[in-house]
């Protein structure tokens, strides 16, 4: 009898640790002491964890491309910062090439618009474009919809996420805007040493960060490192047709302006431009220091280049990998297994 | 000469008299009471019936045939003859018109205040409030993923609705790599979102002269508007399949939407009796 009490006991105390173990951590947006208040209005689509789960399970599936074969996932690969590695124009469905590289997913919460040209300007917005690029995954998105709908596992995931089975438009781009919001890169040790958690900089890093305060910080302002314009940085013209946010304005003025990138987790994210033609951060730097081409819409900061030395580089350079972010590349929550 | 204007004073008199009785000598007419009224978009080109796959010449004399012609009516607005104001409400005052759809191609209003209407006002595209909305303002003909759009009245990598479409073959255009000779004409802009840019919204009001839309509690008149094709390609700019074979969003395009404002038309009224 005291045996069976025991046992009884045991298998009582097994299951509930068992489920302890089961019981994910409620999924919830936040935001870093150190950035601003977010861009995009959360209101209108509050992260759930089974929303957020949907997104996620989208993000990752081939479905959303014509033949079953591009993910989001595919281009936006997380332990390259959700960038595609190696890659300097991002490859899509056939193995086409796009027009550009792909920017990373990450703190698209506090960006007002997307793209390289800002050519999209809601986050629920964005995802139609990749899916129905012929170069990207060549799909339109009421197909999309459809695949969904006739789905084993996709119905009951919207039922759980949004209380019903129905698969429209608003749920499906929300769903995949909240994996995208809760992509929030704020770990790095450059934060944690700038909301005093104990991370302390070398000295190396730190002069990196008065040289790049000084020389970079006019457009790669701000916790995020950008200040989202859209400026010519003074790179040779390679493909003519892309003329940057004169494709988005149709304004000479703005030919060849390309957005200022965040430069968060910039370590990972290689290649760099638009169109992925630097390899290195050694490259880039040389580029503002030696390589400016002067045209019509040159940056007026840029007029004579930055002027710096190669010791001031190293120490930049020094400084910009303080903004990598392990955690965020390794978390499990945001990543596809 | 003061004769002249005290003459004038009288008729303008009598004038306004009559307008005001001829409001009055019709007392079934109440406001509170609601009636229906269809706009029926009648698709032609030039003197004919337009007809997708068909042969016609646009002012250019090219030879062409159109296998899609689209555009989008919104924000529609009716007056009566004594000058009351119908607003159709903002979510309900989206439609697509599509040749291959003759559905589509008549639009009905439910719920409008009985009158006599003479005019109609409406725009020929999507107005830029609802083109920078939410996603769940965006339902019906506005869906981006709805099957009905699926012939793309949208553009997805430059955020905005696509206000007139027609896609066609002309032997004057230029080959494309497939051999085939295509022109496409996707016209839209709403002015920009952070950095202006053209706008492509255009109003339009249609003027019924004599002619009265007679809406009445059960009754449905059916204003009868002809949209002539030809006048898309032809106006302030003629446009030539041989030199502008393809416009989207470009500077040129307002040339093209600044033609086709002017092809729509009232025809005649159709009062159920």
């Amino acid at each position: 009898m005291k045996n069976k009490l025991l046992l009884i006991a045991f298998l009582v105390f097994a299951f509930i640790s068992c489920q302890n173990q089961n019981i994910e951590p409620e999924v919830q947006f936040y935001v870093p002491k150190n950035f601003p208040q977010p861009v995009y209005d959360l209101s209108k689509n509050p992260v759930t964890t089974a929303v957020f789960a949907l997104g996620k399970a989208l993000f990752y599936d081939g479905i959303l491309s014509r033949d079953g074969t591009i993910s989001c996932g595919s281009c936006h690969q997380q332990q390259s910062g959700f960038t595609q590695h190696g890659h300097d124009l991002s490859h899509g469905i056939d193995d086409l090439l796009t027009l550009r590289n792909s920017l990373p997913i990450q703190n698209l919460a506090w960006q007002k618009e997307f793209f390289w040209d800002g050519g999209v300007f809601d986050l629920d917005l964005f995802a139609v474009s990749p899916i129905e690029a012929h170069n990207e995954m060549d799909e339109t998105l009421p197909n999309v919809l459809n695949k969904l709908r006739n789905h084993a596992k996709y119905p009951s995931m919207f039922e759980k996420a949004f209380g019903t089975k129905e698969i429209s438009t608003e749920r499906f781009l929300k769903a995949l805007s909240q994996f995208q919001l809760m992509c929030i890169s704020a770990n790095s040790n450059y934060d944690k040493y700038v909301r005093n958690e104990g991370v302390m900089l070398s000295t190396e890093e730190l002069t990196g960060l008065q040289l790049f305060k000084q020389k970079c910080a006019t457009c790669h302002s701000g916790e995020l490192f950008s200040d989202f314009s859209y400026r010519n940085n003074g790179l040779p013209v390679g493909n003519p047709e892309d003329t940057g946010r004169e494709r988005i304005t149709l304004n000479e003025q703005d030919k060849y302006k390309f957005r200022v990138p965040s430069l968060r987790n910039v370590e990972a994210t290689r290649p760099y431009m638009h169109d992925g033609r630097f390899r290195s951060l050694e490259a880039v730097l040389d580029h503002y220091e030696k390589g400016i081409v002067q045209s019509p819409t040159l940056d007026s900061q840029l007029k004579n280049g930055i002027a710096l030395s190669t010791d001031e580089k190293q120490k930049i350079i020094a400084f910009l990998k303080t903004l990598t972010d392990e955690e965020f590349m390794n978390n499990r929550l945001l990543s596809e297994f | 000469m003061n004769f002249k204007y005290s003459f004038l004073a009288i008729l303008i008199v009598i004038c306004s008299f009559l307008s005001c009785t001829k409001a009055q000598v019709e007392p079934e007419i109440d406001p509170n009471r609601k009636g229906e009224i269809t706009l029926n978009f009648d698709n032609i080109a030039g003197t004919k019936d337009l007809k997708l796959g068909e042969n016609y010449t646009n002012a250019a004399g090219e030879q062409f045939n159109l296998d899609m012609f689209q555009y989008y009516i919104s924000n529609i607005k009716l007056k009566t003859e004594d000058c009351r104001e119908y607003v159709v409400p903002q979510d309900e005052s989206y439609f697509l018109v599509k040749e291959e759809d003759t559905k589509s191609q008549l639009i009905t209003l439910k719920n409008v205040p009985e009158g006599n209407y003479n005019s109609v006002t409406f725009t020929i595209g999507v107005d830029s409030l609802r083109n920078t909305m939410d996603v769940s303002k965006r339902t019906g003909v506005l869906d981006i993923g709805n099957a009905g759009m699926a012939k793309g009245m949208y553009w997805s990598w430059n955020s905005g609705y696509i206000f007139v479409k027609a896609e066609g073959i002309s032997s004057q255009a230029p080959a494309g790599p497939d051999g085939q000779r295509k022109f496409r004409y996707h016209i839209g802009g709403f002015g920009g979102y952070s950095s202006k840019t053209i706008n492509n919204i255009k109003t339009k009001t249609l003027d019924l002269g004599r002619d009265r839309a007679k809406v009445r509690q059960g009754k449905n008149p059916e204003v009868h508007i002809i949209v002539d094709v030809l006048k898309m390609f032809s106006g302030a700019t003629n446009i030539s399949f041989a030199t502008h074979p393809t416009v989207m969003f470009s500077p040129f395009s307002v040339n093209i939407a600044a033609n086709y404002v002017n092809m729509f038309e009232y025809h005649h009224v159709h009062n159920e009796q």
